[in-house]
């Protein structure tokens, strides 16, 4: 979780939850359906495009909007490997955390990334690895943020303390 | 230096005696909700993990909303799953279908008090930071563990102030203040910070006005909307003892002033809540559908203020008017009052209070092409249904108007001295 390698796939700002996973599907709960709708409002057929491990690179405010957890489920699912954007809503970026999808804060990477362009991330390391072998700076987030994500999410965090064999 | 009401907040809910911005705190949750769309999700957390009993059966509360009645076998399916929640762990805050109302609504009229540390499986849980809590949105794994555990992770958040001066003129209200608001300091303008509305000017404002405006603190960003509780906020929620207030020495990282006397009604245009400008300037829009109701503007005042305009007139011939009220006591005094009657008779169609078609869930969905004026809070693409629709975000008053005229029209000339 902490390491992620993929292609990028670029944005703009303020990419809304609406675009990212319409109102209409939340009713799904199966998060193989959600991913079948991931941005279907900004590109058709964003699931069967994308690449396994592929990487957003988006401006300001990614994420903004509702507080539906099920849109950063649908990325996730579809296949994204993590989002990079100059600045997340709140609830997006904790509920990314949270479903165990890396998110990283990056004033410069929407402009030194160029479409389809192969990354890496290492959020622990605290940067991105460009093709050319550039590196660009990403925001350290406290450890215990970083300890979720290693988990793979807050569900093995609340395994850990409420699973069967704890309550034994 | 002092503190925010919302720093006291933070201070009192993780057993300390003084917090700063940008600090980490674990804060003890008094009241948690989740909703038909977000609960299900959480429900499905706590299966995996294996246990679901609340921490504190009196502290949660489950509410219908979204889509109310079940508008399909999906929904009724979800509806189903969180009745039976509610009853296995025989919770008292669960409202069914004709015992609710749109969630922040609710939670304003029975839960909510001032000081308390509230968070909601919804965005616009911000909305009760209008009675001096500090309420903010969360996802579902997160309120899987508020219900388990009873506590959340927080980073103290800096405040924004806005400051309100003077008094609102007629056919002018809340909702065109939070659309300045948010046109001025643009939608992440507020990103994790609490807004705070001061001033004499909020003092003016109704309940009901300031539920509208704190409702809205997210479409800036904001982690909620916050207004230092008063007599009014007393008097409302039946409280007593003096409650949590800023400081006058308490730090802002900015304050914003804004000129009541001089508002005039405002619009946001496609596609983004801060695409703000006056009625006045946005040119001829013609509406093929206006809303009234939702977490924003379904209130009592609000469907007073649409009422008293549409009162007498028809609804335009090319426009649908749908009108919701945001729960069964606003429905229920709003039928005793006349209201329901009123947009009934001028052509309008009255729904069971319930979220409607604000996220494109139901009971009035945009086709290719469609406008809609709408007194909700999102106009983002594909918001109310189809992505070649658009949504106008504008006042109660604006909307009625609006339904009158059959295009986006002033409110002001409809004002009965």
């Amino acid at each position: 979780m902490a390491q992620q390698k993929g292609k990028a796939w670029l944005f703009g700002d303020n990419i809304d939850t609406d675009v990212i996973l319409p109102g209409k599907y939340l009713v799904l709960t199966d998060p193989k359906d959600l991913a079948k709708h991931a941005l279907e409002g900004l590109v058709q057929g964003f699931s069967t495009k994308i690449s396994k491990g592929d990487i957003i690179v988006a401006g300001k405010n990614f994420g903004c909007g509702s507080s539906r957890e099920h849109a950063p489920l649908a990325l996730k699912h579809a296949g994204v490997g993590a989002v990079v954007a100059k600045s997340f809503s709140r609830i997006f970026f904790r509920n990314a955390i949270n479903i165990g999808l890396s998110v990283a804060i990056s004033k410069d990477a929407r402009e030194a990334i160029k479409e389809g362009e192969s990354i890496a991330i290492d959020l622990e390391a605290g940067f991105i690895m460009k093709e050319n072998g550039k590196r660009i700076a990403i925001e350290g987030y406290p450890e215990f943020l970083l300890e979720i994500l290693k988990d793979g999410g807050l569900l093995q965090n609340l395994k850990k303390k409420f699973g069967k064999e704890t309550r034994k | 230096m002092g503190m925010t009401i919302s720093e006291k907040i933070f201070a009192r809910a993780s057993g300390s005696k003084r917090v700063e911005p940008g600090d980490y705190v674990v804060g003890k949750i008094d009241l948690a909700m989740i909703h038909d769309l977000t609960g299900p999700l959480m429900l499905r957390v706590l299966k995996e993990v294996g246990y679901d009993k609340p921490w504190d059966l009196e502290k949660v509360v489950v509410i219908l909303d979204h889509q109310v009645p079940a508008n399909s076998t999906v929904t009724a399916e979800l509806h189903k799953e969180l009745r039976a929640y509610a009853k296995k762990h025989g919770l008292k805050n669960y409202h069914d279908v004709g015992r609710q109302g749109v969630c922040h609504q609710l939670l304003a009229e029975k839960y909510v008090k001032p000081g308390m540390l509230v968070v909601g499986a919804d965005s616009h849980t911000c909305t009760l930071g209008a009675l001096g809590a500090f309420a903010t949105g969360i996802g579902s794994t997160e309120m899987a563990s508020v219900f388990l555990t009873g506590e959340l992770w927080f980073r103290v958040p800096e405040t924004i102030k806005c400051e309100l001066k003077g008094k609102l003129g007629k056919g002018v209200s809340a909702k065109d203040v939070i659309l300045k608001i948010i046109g001025t300091l643009g939608v992440d303008g507020a990103l994790y910070c609490a807004a705070e509305f001061a001033g004499e000017g909020v003092r003016t404002l109704s309940i009901d006005g300031r539920l509208t405006m704190c409702n809205m603190a997210i479409e800036m960003g904001g982690k909620t909307g916050i207004i230092n509780p008063d007599k009014k906020t007393l008097d409302f929620t039946g409280v007593k003892e003096a409650p949590l207030r800023s400081d006058t020495d308490a730090c802002y990282n900015k304050v914003l002033e804004v000129e009541l006397d001089k508002l005039e009604p405002q619009v946001a245009e496609p596609h983004s809540v801060d695409n703000v400008k006056p009625v006045s300037e946005a040119g001829n829009v013609l509406a093929d559908q206006v809303f009234i109701g939702s977490c924003t503007n379904g209130r009592l005042e609000d469907l007073e203020a649409a009422a008293s305009i549409i009162r007498g007139r028809k609804v335009n011939e090319g426009t649908r008017l749908i009108v919701i009220p945001a729960s069964q006591s606003i429905y229920l005094e709003a039928e005793k009052r006349g209201y329901l009657r009123t947009f009934i008779e001028a052509g309008g169609v009255v729904c069971n209070p319930n979220c409607g078609p604000c996220l494109g869930g139901h009971m009035g969905i945009l086709a290719d092409g469609e406008t809609c004026i709408s007194t909700s809070n999102r106009n983002f693409v594909g918001r109310m249904g189809s992505a070649d629709a658009k949504v106008y975000l504008a006042s109660p008053e604006t909307a009625a108007a609006t339904a009158i005229e059959g295009r986006l029209a002033d409110p002001r000339k409809y004002m009965r001295s």
